[in-house]
Parts: structure tokens; C-alpha cells; sequence
């Protein structure tokens, strides 16, 4: 089998500063001068961020091969890279053969253009020829489901056909090589079986490379015959699929899920509370907020907003939910809350700790400063192999009468 | 979790006959990649479609605004400057030739203006899929030569209403309007780049655009700036676009040999310094932008 990418140390380092936010020409005259006249800083990495570092891997042809990892572990960075959007800081990657990247949903889609046109300038973007996207045109519209509206401005879509339309046109790009990043959490449940049915087509087919890029376990599982691991811009796992989820979910248990304030100054909250960190357990069992209580005040509420990972609230809970909430004191608390047991199905979950006046003033939202993962190997939901929808796995009884 | 692959990587060669992509850190110049270009040139169709095909929808006056917008000012030209200052042209009427330089020098500014934001405005599609970074200026660009087209006839009617004949020296327009075109991209793609890491550049274009136009013989002839600074004047290399258009149009005079000779050469300058420094600023475009 010959290798369709393969990577050498390939690494990627921003600069903190580019990131959040883009320059202005005063701010750049302002850092020269003061590099001119401050003693320079020590060097080091203090103000870059490696958000890819040394990773060296072999795919070969015709492989799906799956990227897991945290937010930020670099997985989209390894697809930017190798998709050419940006440049590698140092290593290098070959690629051989054409390649597509699905890196977001309708990629090139101006509001003001129908649906038909939007197909054409969307295929020519993502790198399709006008004679290939002509061929194909019925199979896009077909897939989309848009019927009638495709001469209607997608400025009048609603987001859910957008969203159709927009994976559909890249669902129908022959490359070589698909890339797929995350896409597939937007849209409805049916969508994204359907997606995901699409991308299993593709693999199958005509013996094409695949990088796909998920937050969705079981889906890695079942496309992908191997899986990379990204933590921290480094590549910890390459093994078969079902191996590295298994380590990545045990892995991903040590610590991560925790998130604290530790300089008081730049704590969430306000004069009479502050929130100093947020921790959940890697079962998804037990939460706990700890907040440094300043000055009591009646009606204070601590507490959580849960998510599933494409950004459903499922459920917010406050301490003063409890029977019989003790009263704040001044100092350190820390709050624990208890889930039921088997409630999610397998996904992430984000938890968002939250503090609420009793005036309904929102002192501190810290949106998904931390997650969990759940897989459900075995239990009730273990057989996977019949269609299944929503986050919740709760346990339901089922009883049979026959008359 | 020690399963890491150690050994290191084969490296692809080109065998098979498919193509191999090498990534890695470009360092210094960098080969401008004509042939890339070339074999994108659907997307740029594509995206110079698009512009045109947003810029007249939901516009009650549709493509009249590509023939209004040089119509009005001409019409403020010729009631302020000629009429009310007393500024005339020698052997036209001034309305023909205050027109006949406000076509290449709209074609110049829109050029100039849209090539300099297209990154900017593309954000979403440079973050999200490759293709070579210099279809966006030259698209955008490019796409108002249909605007400029259709001013065109515009001017040659107003001309048959005023009487002045079109010469043989018509068929250079095009040439003019080309010149107008590579003129507005050698600064456009420049400025386009500066404008990923600062955004100060919208701000400032307008008025450098406002400033350009009154330092530009479009309004008033180049034979009213004295001598002396007219080599100056040349430098400005849409000086030499509108008189030689205006001479190709009119066919008065002479052709203004050495003004478009000074005009093309600056011209060539600017564009070489603007393509190097669009590559040099490319490869980190979607980490700024």
C-alpha cells in the first residue's frame, strides 16, 4: 500500500497576540518602540502558543483515518495544515493527490445568490470544476433536500437547509483526499446520520483517503479504521479506532476536566463573589464549583448550565435548588452536585458554571469551562447497531402486555 | 499510550503519476506561481461572477448605477469647475472631457478600493478552504471592467451629442483601460495584504481615493500644472492612464508618449514590491485575518 500523506516533525506555533485579536498599525509602532528602548524579554515561548507540535504520521491510501482530541489539542490545526489554509512553522507534510477540506459548512456561500448558484461558486471554491459540478448537480439537490427553493436567495433558507445544501455540494467534491472537520455537529439528528452515511459511501467507494476530525466517539469508531490522539498540539495515539477512543476516554479522565482562577484579581464575579475554579468528574458524575464568597448576600445562586456538545442546554441546576441551602459565608465554599447515574448517551457534554444575583444579574458565565465524555460500552444502550438519537441514555422500563 | 510512531517517515516521492504536495516553512522570496494561478483560474471566474452578480441584485436601479455614478461626476465637474470656477479644457467641450477622464479614473478607484478589502471581506473562505490568496484581489478588480465597458458607450454617446468624432485611436481604449486596471491592482494587491494585519486601511483608502482624484488631471487639464512639476504629475501613474485614454477617446493631440512610458514603468515598480510583499504575508493570512 502506498501512502497518500505523510508528515515529518510537522509543528505549528502562533503568536498569542495574532490570535486574539489583529493589529493596529499604532499597536505595532508602539511594541517597536518599546523593544527599542526596553531591555529585551528573555526568550522563550512565554508568547507563543504551539498548537501543533512534532507530529509525524503516515496515512495511507484509501484510509479513513480519525482525529480525536480536546478543543484545542490541534486538530484542526493538523487539517489547516495539511488543507494548506496555513503554513507549518517547521516539518514538513507530502500529500499526494487532490484534496478537498469540509472544514466548515457551506464554504463560500454569499446570502444574496440562489441555492443554484451558491452550489457553483461553493463547488468552484472548494475546488470543483464547473463541468463536474454541473454533472452532479441533480445528486447535490437531491441530497440537500432543498426541493423548490434552489432558485430562492439562501439568505431566505432556513439555517437547517443551509446547512443541507452547504454539505451536500462538499459531500459530492471527488478528491483524492476529504477532510473533514467536525461538520457534522450542526444540523438535525436525521442530518447527521445521513451525513455520516454519505461519508461511509465515500470511504467505501473508490478506495479514498479520508481525515475526519470528531467529538462524536461512536462515529470514529464506526468510519474510521484508525485514529490519531492530539493532546496539547502533540500526537499521543495512532492505533486502531476502537483502541485509541478506549485510551483517549480513560487519558482525557486525568485532570483536564478541571478549570481555575487563580489570580483573585481576574476571578469571574463581582464585589460580593467570585468563582475560583470548576471541576467534573471524567464519569460526568459530580460537580464541583468553588467560589470565594466576599460578602454574603442573601439569594446568591452558584451553580451549572449543561450542554451537550453542539450546544443544547439540557438542564441548569443551583445550589439553592437543595432542600435546605445553607446560608453563604465569607470565605472559600465549595459546592457539589450529584447526577443521577446513566443519563448520557455517548458525546460530550459541556458544563458552564454560572453565578446568578438575586436580582437576576448573571455575576459569572464561564461557557463550557469544562466537559466530560461518555461512551456507553456496554448497559442498556449497548446494542448500537439500530438507529438511536438524542444525549440522554436513561435508563427507561419497558413492559410487554399480549392479549 | 506508547504506541507513537517512531520510525521516521518515508518520504512521498512523485511516482504513480499523481501529484505531490510539499508543505513546509517558506523562507525569503518566493516564486510568484504563475502556473498555480492559471490552473485556479475557475474559482476567480467564479468569485468575479459573484461580485457582479451581488453588486446589481436588490438595486432598484440595477446596472444604471455603473453609468450614473461617472455621469453625476461629471455633472458636479462641469457645474462647479467649469462653470462656476471658469476651468476649461482647450480644444473639447468640457463636459466630454471632464467624462472622458472620470471613466478610466472609476474604473481605477472601484478597482482600487474593492481589490484593497477583498481579503478582508473573504475572511470566512480564507480561514476555511486553499486556493491561491491573489484570486481574491484580481477578481474583485477585475470584475469592473463590465462597469467600465458600459460607461464606455456612455461617453462615446455623450460625445455624438456634443459633436466630437471618435478616431481611430478609439481602439487603444481598451489598452488604457487595462493600464487603469493593473494600475489599481499593483497598489490593490499590496494594500490588500496590509490590510489583513490593518484594518487602518479601510479608513484611510477614501480619503488617499478623494486626494488621488483632485491630484489627477481628470477635472482640469495637465497643461494647467506648470511645467516644472509635471514630470511630478507622471509619477502618479493614473495621470498617464487618463490622459492617454482621454487622447484615445478625443483623438486631440498628440499621444502622451512619455507620460505613459513614466506611468507604466512606476506602475511596474509598484506591482513587483506589492506581489512580493502579498507572498512574503500570504502564508500567514488565515492566522491574522
Amino acid at each position: 500500500m502506498s501512502h497518500a500523506i505523510v508528515t515529518s516533525g510537522l509543528s505549528k506555533r502562533y503568536r498569542l497576540g495574532d490570535r486574539v485579536h489583529y493589529g493596529r498599525l499604532t499597536e505595532s509602532l508602539a511594541n517597536a518602540a518599546s523593544r527599542l528602548t526596553a531591555r529585551r524579554r528573555p526568550a522563550g515561548d512565554a508568547e507563543y502558543l504551539w498548537a501543533l507540535r512534532d507530529v509525524t504520521l503516515e496515512v495511507e491510501q484509501g484510509e479513513v483515518l480519525g482525529f480525536i482530541g480536546r478543543n484545542g489539542a490541534g486538530k484542526s490545526t493538523l487539517l489547516k495544515l495539511l488543507s494548506r489554509i496555513t503554513e507549518p512553522t517547521a516539518g514538513e507534510a507530502r500529500i499526494r493527490g487532490k484534496v478537498g477540506s469540509l472544514l466548515e459548512v457551506g464554504t463560500g456561500f454569499h446570502p444574496e445568490l440562489t441555492g443554484r448558484e451558491n452550489v457553483y461558486l461553493s463547488g468552484a471554491i472548494l475546488g470543483m470544476r464547473r463541468a463536474e459540478t454541473r454533472a452532479k448537480f441533480d445528486q447535490i439537490v437531491e441530497f440537500a433536500d432543498v426541493g423548490t427553493f434552489i432558485d430562492t436567495p439562501v439568505k431566505r433558507y432556513s439555517s437547517g437547509m443551509q446547512v443541507r445544501l452547504g454539505f451536500a455540494v462538499a459531500a459530492h467534491l471527488e478528491t483524492e483526499i476529504l477532510m473533514v472537520d467536525e461538520v457534522l455537529s450542526v444540523g438535525d439528528a436525521e442530518f447527521q446520520r445521513r451525513c455520516l452515511a454519505k461519508i461511509e459511501d465515500v470511504s467505501r467507494g473508490g478506495g479514498r483517503t479520508i481525515l475526519f476530525v470528531s467529538h462524536n466517539m461512536q462515529s470514529v469508531r464506526t468510519l474510521c479504521h484508525r485514529a490519531a490522539y492530539l493532546a496539547n498540539g502533540e500526537l499521543v495515539g495512532l492505533d486502531e479506532s476502537t483502541r485509541v477512543v478506549r485510551d483517549y476516554l480513560e487519558h482525557a479522565a486525568v485532570g483536564s476536566p478541571e478549570r481555575t482562577w487563580d489570580d483573585p484579581l481576574r476571578r469571574p464575579g463581582d464585589d460580593d463573589i467570585r468563582l475560583v475554579a470548576v471541576r467534573v468528574t471524567a464519569d460526568g458524575l459530580t460537580v464541583e464549583i468553588t467560589v470565594d464568597v466576599l460578602n454574603p448576600t442573601a439569594g446568591i445562586a452558584v451553580g451549572f448550565d449543561l450542554e451537550s456538545s453542539d450546544g443544547t442546554s439540557l438542564l441548569t441546576s443551583y445550589q439553592l435548588d437543595a432542600q435546605d441551602p445553607p446560608p453563604l459565608r465569607p470565605g472559600l465554599t465549595t459546592f457539589r452536585a450529584t447526577l443521577p447515574q446513566s443519563l448520557f448517551d455517548d458525546g460530550s457534554f459541556l458544563i458552564s458554571p454560572r453565578i446568578v444575583h438575586h436580582n437576576g444579574v448573571v455575576v459569572a458565565h464561564e461557557q463550557g469551562a469544562v466537559s466530560f465524555d461518555v461512551v456507553n460500552d456496554q448497559g442498556p444502550r449497548g446494542s448500537r447497531h439500530i438507529h438511536r438519537a438524542g444525549p440522554l441514555a436513561v435508563p427507561v422500563a419497558w413492559e410487554s402486555e399480549n392479549a | 499510550m506508547n504506541r507513537l510512531l517512531t520510525q521516521p517517515a518515508q518520504f512521498l516521492t512523485g511516482r504513480g503519476g499523481d501529484e505531490v504536495t510539499v508543505l513546509r516553512p517558506r523562507r525569503g522570496l518566493v516564486a510568484l506561481q504563475f502556473r498555480e494561478l492559471w490552473e485556479y483560474r475557475e474559482v476567480g471566474l467564479f468569485l468575479m461572477w459573484r461580485d457582479l452578480k451581488v453588486r446589481f441584485r436588490q438595486t432598484a436601479l440595477g446596472v444604471l448605477w455603473a453609468i450614473l455614478q461617472p455621469l453625476l461626476l461629471t455633472a458636479i465637474f462641469t457645474i462647479f469647475l467649469n462653470r462656476v470656477a471658469g476651468v476649461y479644457a482647450y480644444n473639447i467641450p468640457y463636459a466630454v472631457f471632464a467624462l472622458s477622464g472620470v471613466v478610466p479614473w472609476t474604473l481605477f478607484s472601484r478597482a482600487l478600493a474593492t481589490s484593497s478589502a477583498s481579503l478582508v471581506e473573504s475572511a470566512s473562505i480564507i480561514s476555511k478552504v486553499y486556493f491561491p490568496r491573489l484570486m481574491l484581489p484580481i477578481a474583485s478588480a477585475t470584475s469592473y471592467i463590465v462597469d467600465f465597458a458600459m460607461s464606455l458607450v456612455v461617453l462615446v454617446v455623450v460625445m455624438a451629442i456634443y459633436g466630437v468624432q471618435v478616431t481611430p485611436a478609439l481602439a487603444l481604449a481598451p489598452f488604457f483601460a487595462l493600464m487603469s486596471l493593473v494600475v489599481a491592482l499593483a497598489f490593490g494587491i499590496w494594500l490588500s495584504a496590509v490590510n489583513v494585519r490593518y484594518r487602518d486601511v479601510q479608513f484611510l483608502l477614501p480619503f488617499v481615493i478623494q486626494l488621488w482624484l483632485l491630484a489627477t488631471p481628470i477635472a482640469y487639464p495637465l497643461s494647467r500644472i506648470p511645467h516644472k512639476w509635471q514630470t511630478l504629475v507622471g509619477l502618479n501613474p493614473v495621470a498617464g492612464v487618463v490622459t492617454g485614454f482621454r487622447w484615445s477617446v478625443t483623438g486631440k493631440g498628440q499621444p502622451p508618449l512619455g507620460l505613459i512610458a513614466l506611468s507604466l514603468a512606476v506602475t511596474f515598480v509598484v506591482l513587483v514590491v506589492g506581489l512580493v510583499y502579498f507572498r512574503k504575508t500570504e502564508r500567514t493570512f488565515a492566522d491574522v485575518i
